[in-house]
């Protein structure tokens, strides 16, 4: 049974199974807080859900995700799936994995860490557990915290 | 699997096997007559290494470029106000790529953590980390293993107290990492504020040494073979009282020393201030000196090996 409350969407992405509470940051995530969407986003938030008791789901017309978004979803909403929608029906679903090594995508926490310098270079950092997520940084080895808010 | 030294970067002391350690102290074994001006060799004849010092440290600036000269290399590098220009400007990114058009190994030292893996993102050449910031500075790590490996004969097995400033302390925590590797018993003896870093306990503990935690130095040192000390640094305490009560309570002196085995070496990455008693200086306990001359030998032998003229 579909679980479908606001209007379907044609084209574009759903985003399902989010931790609980995460939607506005995976809103966050693909800039859709910013003015300067033109689809419409629907956002679902504590949803019931069968594999764990409660979810949020977010769904974005028009839009299929880069890779670097996924990547990003994955730190927020590590048992997210990623559904493409093409002419109302659910075309391809797959689940977010955690990266081995998240390259771009964080902030690193030490402030004299030379990743916060003005050097030309990305962030790269090394998972070091899925559960709980452990990340720890290539360059100065320090161990991420509060990594949803060091997304970039 | 050893990829094998020539080209490597020395970024951190984890990037090398225990296996491949001890390769390099062997190497630096063999380089001792030469470091002494005993025995000549000139096999890095027509290599240049670069020092690029953004913080000074007259020791291992002097002893690095002491090495690249007794095996025959020379030696160019920036003079302080010229670092200072470069301070102010260029990114480190572009200092490395334009050095590297004019020498074959870069040395740095800069106050920032991770400088010296990012420098070796932008250049081919071997990058050699000699300190990055609260980082990594992995020749002094290598130096010490030397130096005990060297005076005790072994270093598994060996009872290490490292004493002082666990917390901060900058070639303890790579030193109490490497040990642990090599299978010595630690011991960690610091006021409950600057006591070892739980990442470093847990480190070592995954090792499988036996390790222990306390205050007492006394007690510590009765059955040591091996007494690391480093210095407590007056900023970290906002109460001048309670500094001056901390470092009269590790002071290292010929009375305290009493109390220990009679092969008992005490060992100091210096500078030392009031840590250790000059009184011991001339006992056969003191070999902070001997450790620092090591440095020499040891560099040598990674510059030999990272420039591959020795395998
Ligand atoms: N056209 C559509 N417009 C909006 N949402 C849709 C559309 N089609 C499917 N969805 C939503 O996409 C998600 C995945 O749909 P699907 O039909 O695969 O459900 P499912 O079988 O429950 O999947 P799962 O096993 O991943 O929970 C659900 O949340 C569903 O409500
Ligand atoms: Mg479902
Ligand atoms: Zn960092």
């Amino acid at each position: 049974m579909k679980e479908i409350k606001v209007a379907p969407i044609k084209n574009g992405t759903v985003i399902d199974h989010i931790s609980c509470g995460m939607a506005f940051k995976v809103l966050k995530i693909l800039g859709i807080s910013d003015a300067n969407v033109d689809s419409t986003v629907s956002v679902l938030m504590h949803v019931p859900s069968k594999k764990t008791e409660w979810k949020d789901i977010v769904k974005v017309e028009d839009k299929e995700l880069e890779p670097i978004e996924v990547d990003k979803i994955s730190l927020v909403a590590p048992d997210a799936t990623i559904n493409i929608i093409r002419n109302f029906e659910v075309v391809e679903k797959k689940t977010v994995e955690l990266p081995d090594v998240a390259v771009g995508i964080l902030k690193c926490g030490n402030p004299n860490c030379v990743t916060n310098s003005r050097e030309p270079v990305r962030t790269e950092f090394v998972l070091k557990s899925r559960n709980p997520i452990q990340l720890s940084c290539s360059y100065c080895g320090r161990e991420l915290e509060n990594i949803v808010d060091h997304i970039i | 699997m050893s990829q094998g030294f020539e080209g490597r970067d020395i970024i951190s002391i984890h990037d090398f096997s225990r296996k491949e350690i001890e390769h390099i102290l062997d190497v630096s074994k063999k380089m001792i007559p030469i470091a002494k001006g005993e025995a000549q060799d000139f096999s890095l004849k027509g290599k240049i290494l670069s020092p690029i010092f953004f913080e000074p440290s007259t020791r291992t600036r002097l002893s690095f470029e002491t090495a690249m000269n007794r095996l025959g290399g020379s030696v160019v590098g920036f003079s302080d106000p010229e670092i200072t220009s470069l301070k102010k400007g260029e990114t480190l990114a572009d200092t490395i790529r334009m050095v590297e058009s004019y020498s074959d190994v870069v040395v740095l030292r800069h106050p920032m953590e991770g400088a010296a893996k990012l420098a070796a993102d932008f250049t081919e050449k071997p990058v050699i980390n000699a300190g990055d910031g609260a980082g990594q500075h992995p020749t002094q790590t290598m130096l010490d293993l030397f130096t005990i490996w060297m005076e005790k004969g072994a270093i598994d097995e060996k009872n290490v107290v490292l004493v002082g400033d666990l917390k901060y302390g900058r070639t303890v925590h790579s030193l109490a990492c490497a040990l642990a590797k090599f299978g010595a018993n630690l011991t960690f003896v610091a006021p409950e504020v600057l006591q070892m870093p739980k990442e470093i306990i847990d480190y070592v503990q995954e090792q499988g040494v036996s390790y222990s935690q306390s205050d007492n130095l006394e007690k510590a040192i009765e059955s040591a073979d091996v007494l690391y000390v480093t210095r407590i640094q007056g900023e970290r305490f906002p109460d001048p009282a309670e500094y001056q009560k901390v470092v009269g309570t590790y002071r290292v002196d010929n009375e305290l020393l009493k109390g220990a085995g009679k092969d008992i070496i005490v060992m100091h990455p210096l500078p030392r201030v009031d840590e250790i008693h000059p009184d011991v200086d001339g006992t056969p306990h003191a070999v902070y000196f001997k450790q620092a001359f090591n440095g020499v030998p040891v560099r040598m032998a990674l510059l030999a090996l990272i420039l591959g003229v020795v395998k």
